[in-house]
């Protein structure tokens, strides 16, 4: 089929979970809730030492959005799967490739983005400097994508499985780690007023070997779950 | 590289080659052969963990045999790959079917997600009598008109081939009538069907082969 047909398929996928997202909302709403209630927890647990907590709040704000994007994972292909609709999608004829990229597209816009937005306002909340807010921001934006591509192989892997829930977070956690060092560590240093070109570099060739990357092994662990 | 359907149309043809499948050390089938040309049907027939299921998965290329080929064409199917895929249209078990999706976005999805047919989906609605439940939720369905919206997928899609496992489940008397009268005249104009079922066809004027599996 023509790239034309192509782009019609990952646009009507696009479209479809989002439009499933939507309709299912009060679901697509746990992560973010879930996000807010972790990061809250700590000054509630650590007691209200300003200072403590600027100092933690990049590693606290990154390790919850990880939790909660993984909280979320289950949900890329899970249904699909029950439901039949994943080997409908394996058979299209199109590069499941690409499905699976609109797939994960969708699923970061439903988890990733609302995350994005109510991050700063955590941030500030734990009294993160300004000057580092605007690098939360970009970090998260260049790194909550990869944290879904990621999740995505080991969704793909669980998803046959009966009880995928925490293998899932023993496959992806690890693989998470170069975001999270490279995140946290971008926001430590731009709260101390530091550049920090070098660490938005790496998020953003971790973004794009993502982009490129994730979706070949995610593809093959649908074909293998399926078989 | 990918072909049009229509490079294919004079000698479409379905071919089965000594097919091997086993399952946790279970062989299913052993030297498995067969061959289909357009217009045939083919029933498999045989009782329930005999191995019906996995010799379509086989055949759809979900699941790769263990020895033995699948030829469509005289290409092996899995060496074609989407090229194959984009010929053929599988209905499983599942209904494959969003829950959360209207009857009409489940149609639209089907056909942008395959290579889309001559008939629009609202004249195929009305043939399988679902018309008036366009914009209706499909979980307010029954398992029965479920299971026509899922066959229904086969006539928005422009396809050679007809993989059905257990077509007819759940459906009504009138529903099965609708749903034989469809794979008739589908394989009258030169279709090619695989199809499992319990129930015994009511299409007699075909050349249709049956095969036990024990």
């Amino acid at each position: 089929m023509n790239q034309r047909s192509l782009l019609r398929a990952f646009y009507f996928l696009l479209k479809r979970d989002l439009i499933i997202s939507f309709r299912r909302r009060s679901e697509a709403v746990n992560p973010l809730l879930f996000f807010v209630i972790v990061v809250t927890l700590f000054p509630l647990g650590i007691g209200a030492e300003p200072k403590l907590l600027t100092a933690m709040a990049p590693g606290v704000i990154w390790v919850a959005a990880m939790l909660a994007a993984m909280l979320s994972l289950d949900g890329i292909f899970r249904s699909d799967f029950e439901d039949g609709s994943l080997e409908q999608l394996l058979l299209s004829g199109h590069p499941v490739t690409i499905l699976v990229l609109a797939k994960v597209t969708a699923h970061w816009l439903v988890t990733g983005l609302p995350l994005l937005m109510i991050a700063p306002v955590l941030a500030i909340l734990l009294g993160l400097p300004s000057e580092g807010l605007q690098t939360l921001f970009l970090t998260l934006l260049l790194g909550t994508p990869v944290l879904s591509l990621v999740g995505a192989i080991g969704v793909a892997l669980t998803v046959g499985l009966r009880r995928g829930g925490i293998i899932i977070s023993l496959l992806v956690l690890p693989l998470y780690i170069p975001v999270l060092i490279f995140g946290s560590n971008a926001v430590q240093v731009a709260a101390n007023g530091m550049p920090v070109t070098a660490q938005l570099s790496m998020l953003t060739a971790l973004l794009a070997l993502g982009l490129a990357l994730a979706p070949l092994p995610t593809a093959a662990a649908l074909k293998m779950s399926l078989s | 590289m990918a072909r049009g359907a229509n490079d294919f149309t004079a000698d479409t043809n379905l071919n089965v080659i000594d097919l091997v499948c086993s399952r946790d050390d279970l062989v299913l089938f052993d030297g498995l052969n067969f061959s289909l040309n357009r217009g045939q049907i083919l029933l498999v027939e045989g009782h329930n963990g005999s191995g019906k299921t996995t010799l379509l998965r086989t055949l759809c290329g979900i699941r790769t045999q263990d020895s033995g080929q699948v030829l469509w064409c005289g290409e092996a199917i899995n060496e074609l790959g989407p090229a194959y895929h984009q010929q053929m249209a599988y209905v499983g078990h599942h209904d494959g079917i969003k829950r959360d999706l209207t009857v009409l976005e489940n149609l639209q999805l089907a056909r942008a997600l395959a290579k889309p047919g001559s008939c629009s989906v609202e004249t195929i609605l009305y043939r399988i009598k679902l018309n008036g439940y366009e914009d209706v939720q499909t979980l307010a369905l029954s398992a029965g008109q479920r299971r026509r919206l899922a066959l229904a997928r086969l006539l928005v899609t422009d396809s050679r081939l007809w993989i059905l496992d257990e077509p007819f489940t759940a459906l009504d008397k009138a529903g099965i009538a609708l749903f034989e009268e469809l794979i008739a005249s589908y394989v009258s104009e030169g279709g090619i069907v695989v199809l499992t079922s319990h129930h015994d066809l009511g299409i007699s004027d075909v050349t249709m082969q049956r095969i036990r599996l024990n």
